[in-house]
């Protein structure tokens, strides 16, 4: 049988390589991999980590993400968009298994927060399904091309990827209840608008939207790279429903995760079948970052929205600087 | 009299009056599958590293294979890309991906299940959105489309 002698694969010193192991565990763990312990533990160490040891990685995986998924909703970020540039940065994984995994954890969370956003009319079938089927398809084709590509090169464009999602959310604006003035032909055809009851002020808001093709064409951008990079791309949708095509905040917020369930349901297939999809990788990410948002949630009127999100925004452009630099060679 | 506001319980239970009846279908099918897809992927996890059910590739040996690239991985497993992990159920790693496919197809159910609501009303700009939408996941769910390496 092919893998009868994959336990075998990893020799080598075994108090060594142990420790070592638990030392880059660790590291993981804190989210921070010195430069003293990258210069004595380098990639072939990861490689050739201790069978005996193998636990180490799902463990300090659970651990990480369920801190991840935890400052993720005070952040009002998604667990994906963490999860795979940290995961990716500091942890022995290749990328693939990495970006699908990432896409599972945003699949998990789009799925279990959409029937009570439906249900609450803060997703909208209407509006989203138009979006979902060309972010879908695009998705596929960058999940295609993704796979295909080089790991460095992935790694690297991740990064910058990464960087120019810090300079969004640093510098992104957002608006309520936007101004459209019109439907455009598109959007009335598709019946984009609806009511929601805003539960803060009871208010019934009636809201349409515009710009439909121009968000179209964002959409599939956004599908290429959510199915490139493995990255629920909440980041990206929420301010092209919002401030592009006009959807009040919370609907964009509620719709974009509905779009994600569909968006990444396409690309996890493509992972799935190219067997990206390592389950030791993917369901403790997947539970622990779904764990750490339960508790994120509770502690959402406790913890200081604006500075979690500041720090996330820091520990992003961390990860998108380590991303690119292991990318392009500078720190492997 | 002025009404207190919901608690988050009701707020996320109760549904919005202003709520079609193809937003509650959906919801109530994507919860099923999802709730599922869940089960399936716990049980299948809890056998894998419980030990109830042999895997495929022993845990043991995964830090040799997953710091390789996913192709790296399948040949070295002897397992075909496409489907061919679907040909391994009765093996502890591989019963995992049951419920990795089963939440990566529960929104298709869903779709299929609006339908019908959508073509009563004659909403046929809608129902072929939705059609689309099931074609596209049905493409990705088949490997019609897929990369050689």
């Amino acid at each position: 049988m092919a893998c009868a002698n994959l336990s075998a694969g990893a020799s080598g010193p075994l108090v060594t390589t142990t420790g070592r192991s638990l030392g880059r565990a660790a590291a993981a763990l804190a989210l921070l991999a010195p430069p003293a312990l990258g210069a004595d533990v380098g990639a072939a160490d990861v490689v050739a980590l201790d069978a005996a040891a193998w636990w180490i990685w799902p463990l300090a995986l659970f651990a990480v993400c369920f801190v991840l998924g935890m400052i993720a909703v005070p952040a009002g970020v998604g667990g994906g968009v963490l999860f795979v540039p940290i995961v990716g940065g500091f942890f022995p994984f290749h990328l693939d298994f990495v970006r699908g995994a990432g896409l599972l954890v945003a699949l998990a969370s789009a799925l279990s927060a959409g029937p009570s956003l439906l249900r609450n009319g803060l997703a909208h079938l209407n509006l989203g399904l138009p979006l979902a089927v060309v972010a879908s398809a695009s998705a596929i084709v960058g999940a295609l091309v993704g796979l295909a590509l080089p790991a460095a090169t992935v790694q690297s464009a991740l990064g910058v990827t990464i960087l120019g999602i810090v300079v969004l959310m640093a510098s992104a604006t957002r608006s309520e209840y936007p101004e459209v003035a019109a439907a455009d032909s598109w959007s009335a055809a598709l019946r984009m608008h609806g009511v929601f009851v805003d539960v803060a002020t009871g208010d019934a808001v009636a809201w349409r939207t515009h710009r439909t093709p121009h968000g179209l064409a964002v959409f599939a951008l956004i599908g290429v790279m959510a199915g490139m990079f493995g990255l629920g791309a909440g980041w990206a949708n929420v301010p092209t429903l919002n401030l592009l095509m006009g959807a009040p905040l919370k609907v964009s917020a509620g719709t974009s995760s509905f779009v994600l369930s569909l968006v990444d349901s396409s690309a996890a297939w493509v992972y799935l079948h190219q067997g990206a999809v390592l389950p030791i990788v993917a369901v403790p990410s997947m539970v622990g970052v779904a764990l750490g948002a339960r508790i994120g949630a509770r502690l959402l009127t406790v913890l200081p929205g604006a500075t979690i999100r500041r720090a996330v925004i820091v520990l992003l452009a961390f990860a998108g600087a380590r991303s690119l630099l292991k990318g392009v060679g500078i720190w492997p | 009299m002025k009404r207190d506001l919901p608690t988050a319980t009701e707020e996320r239970d109760t549904p919005s009056p202003h709520v079609s009846d193809e937003h509650l279908r959906y919801a109530k099918w994507l919860a099923r599958g999802t709730w599922f897809g869940f089960a399936v992927m716990a049980i299948g996890f809890l056998a894998y590293v419980g030990g109830a059910l042999d895997p495929h590739v022993p845990l043991d040996g995964l830090p040799a294979l997953w710091s390789q690239p996913a192709a790296s991985y399948l040949q070295a497993a002897g397992i075909r890309s496409g489907w061919g992990w679907a040909a391994l159920l009765h093996k502890a790693d591989m019963l995992n991906l049951v419920g990795v496919a089963l939440l990566a197809g529960c929104s298709a159910l869903a779709l299929v299940a609006v339908i019908p609501l959508y073509a009563r009303q004659r909403e046929r700009v809608l129902v072929a959105v939705c059609v689309l939408e099931i074609v596209v996941m049905t493409v990705a769910a088949s490997n019609l489309v897929s990369i050689s390496h």
